[in-house]
């Protein structure tokens, strides 16, 4: 076929002023655009009101389907325990008689602790736990790794605060909505994580590719700490992630670098906790803290 | 047919109804991820941008020269790129097709896929060099399994894009 070239407009005055003004138009929203990025350089989260907002629509939607999906893989579950009632029913009572006597047993060993603790001197914490939340969807179209937890302002939820799930780091809050929030995750390459390894507690951080894998650095030239198989944890170091949450295990190990896999696996996740920074954020300090002095220990 | 096509005022009007569908594929393409995953790397491929270049390729008049803007920054708000960036490059994308539409003598299916092909590439390239730019990271090797879907499903959203047009023309 031949080309027809498009968008000729002859010899019409008017249509020919259409198509002109058209150009116009567009080559003036080509720039505002490249302003837009320009500004967004400048200051990344200079757009997070409106990121926030927009979340605040999506996360209903996915969250609805989210449950769709969960709901889905536990029907066969369902139908197994129907079929295998009776037995089940005995063994969930001999458990729960064991269960009982454990629990007696932690009773007494919590209160134990406490008289301990109080002879020491330390003071017990307030839980942390900000709220917890579903993360009901991600960028998936995008170079960025970015998911949307359906809980925001309204539930407490704050810039700055980290996300982590029982087995571990999820990632922090980059912007909040009234009732959903956007989370950087762990495996962006955004996301730096200062890290200590379990076994000798030895200082690293992790940057994210964005595969789903972290980078792992030696904060300490010249050695190679890594091992294959060594747990990753939080150091606390730097404020923002408390200290001692699971982050990563490495899987292979590179000259002076390691690559690891995240502990929490984000895509399974039935709950996310958001927690308070550990310490006021770098970009808070301007700011009396006044409310986070309390919970902020020292580093 | 009960349309009188002629008159001016009929003509706006009917090129608006027209426009209604098109417009409303790309929005639901760009709402792709809306969809309840939580993805580890860039699994899902650009469908806004394609269903776009999908309409635009079957055929070229059908957008305005500025058609990018509104439905670009639509894009930005709900992917997770720099707000602005999709609305600049749907629209340089569109300018550089009609141009090398201009210059093109023959054009055939093949040559329409190369086409689409390279232009969705250097898009989601280009904006990953922009989200780098805008506080992301260096993230070449994730996207090439993104950028090989989208060149491959390209021909299907062509199709699908068609299949809207045949309705959208009976309606």
């Amino acid at each position: 076929m031949a080309s027809s070239g498009s968008k000729r407009a002859g010899f019409s005055r008017r249509a020919r002023f259409g198509l002109f003004a058209g150009y116009v138009v567009a080559i003036t929203g080509i720039l505002v655009g490249l302003g837009l990025v320009i500004i967004a350089i400048a200051d990344p989260q200079g757009f997070s009101a409106i990121r926030g907002a927009v979340s605040d629509v999506t996360a209903p939607v996915s969250s609805a389907g989210r449950g769709a999906v969960q709901g889905g893989g536990q029907i066969d579950d369902n139908v197994g325990n129907w079929w295998q009632a009776g037995r089940q029913n005995r063994q969930l009572r001999a458990e729960l008689a064991e269960a009982r006597r454990r629990l007696i047993q932690a009773q007494a060993t919590e209160l134990e602790n406490q008289r301990l603790r109080e002879l020491v001197g330390l003071i017990e914490r307030e839980s942390n736990v900000v709220t917890t939340a579903r993360l009901v969807n991600s960028s998936a179209t995008s170079a960025r790794r970015f998911a949307t937890i359906f809980a925001g302002a309204n539930q407490g939820v704050r810039v700055g605060m980290p996300v982590r799930a029982a087995d571990g780091l999820v990632g922090r809050v980059v912007d909040t909505g009234r009732s959903a929030a956007r989370v950087l995750l762990l495996t962006d390459t955004a996301n730096v994580v200062p890290v200590k390894l379990t076994r000798n507690g030895q200082p690293a951080f992790t940057t994210g590719r964005g595969d789903g894998r972290v980078d792992v650095r030696s904060l300490e030239a010249g050695n190679n700490p890594f091992e294959r198989g060594d747990v990753l944890i939080t150091s606390g170091t730097g404020g923002i992630y408390p200290p001692n949450i699971p982050v990563a295990v490495v899987v292979r190990v590179f000259g002076d670098t390691a690559l690891a896999a995240p502990l929490a696996n984000p895509a399974t996740l039935d709950f996310a906790i958001v927690q308070r920074p550990y310490e006021p954020a770098a970009e808070q300090t301007g700011l009396p803290p006044a409310e986070d002095a309390g919970d902020a220990e020292a580093p | 047919m009960t349309r009188i096509i002629g008159q001016d005022e009929n003509v706006a009007l009917i090129r608006a109804q027209l426009s209604l569908i098109p417009s409303a594929s790309v929005i639901a393409g760009s709402l792709l991820p809306i969809i309840p995953i939580i993805a580890q790397s860039p699994i899902l491929p650009p469908l806004g941008i394609m269903i776009f270049l999908g309409w635009r390729f079957l055929r070229p008049e059908i957008w305005p020269i500025w058609a990018g803007l509104p439905l670009g920054l639509f894009d930005d708000l709900i992917s997770g790129n720099p707000i602005g960036a999709g609305m600049m490059l749907w629209t340089i994308a569109l300018m550089v097709l009609d141009l090398a539409n201009n210059r093109m003598v023959w054009r055939d299916y093949w040559m329409d896929w190369l086409l689409a092909g390279t232009a969705l590439t250097l898009y989601i390239l280009v904006m990953m060099v922009l989200t780098t730019l805008t506080g992301g990271g260096w993230t070449l090797v994730p996207i090439l399994p993104q950028i090989l879907l989208t060149v491959m499903l390209f021909p299907l959203v062509l199709r699908l894009c068609a299949r809207l047009d045949r309705w959208r023309l009976s309606l």
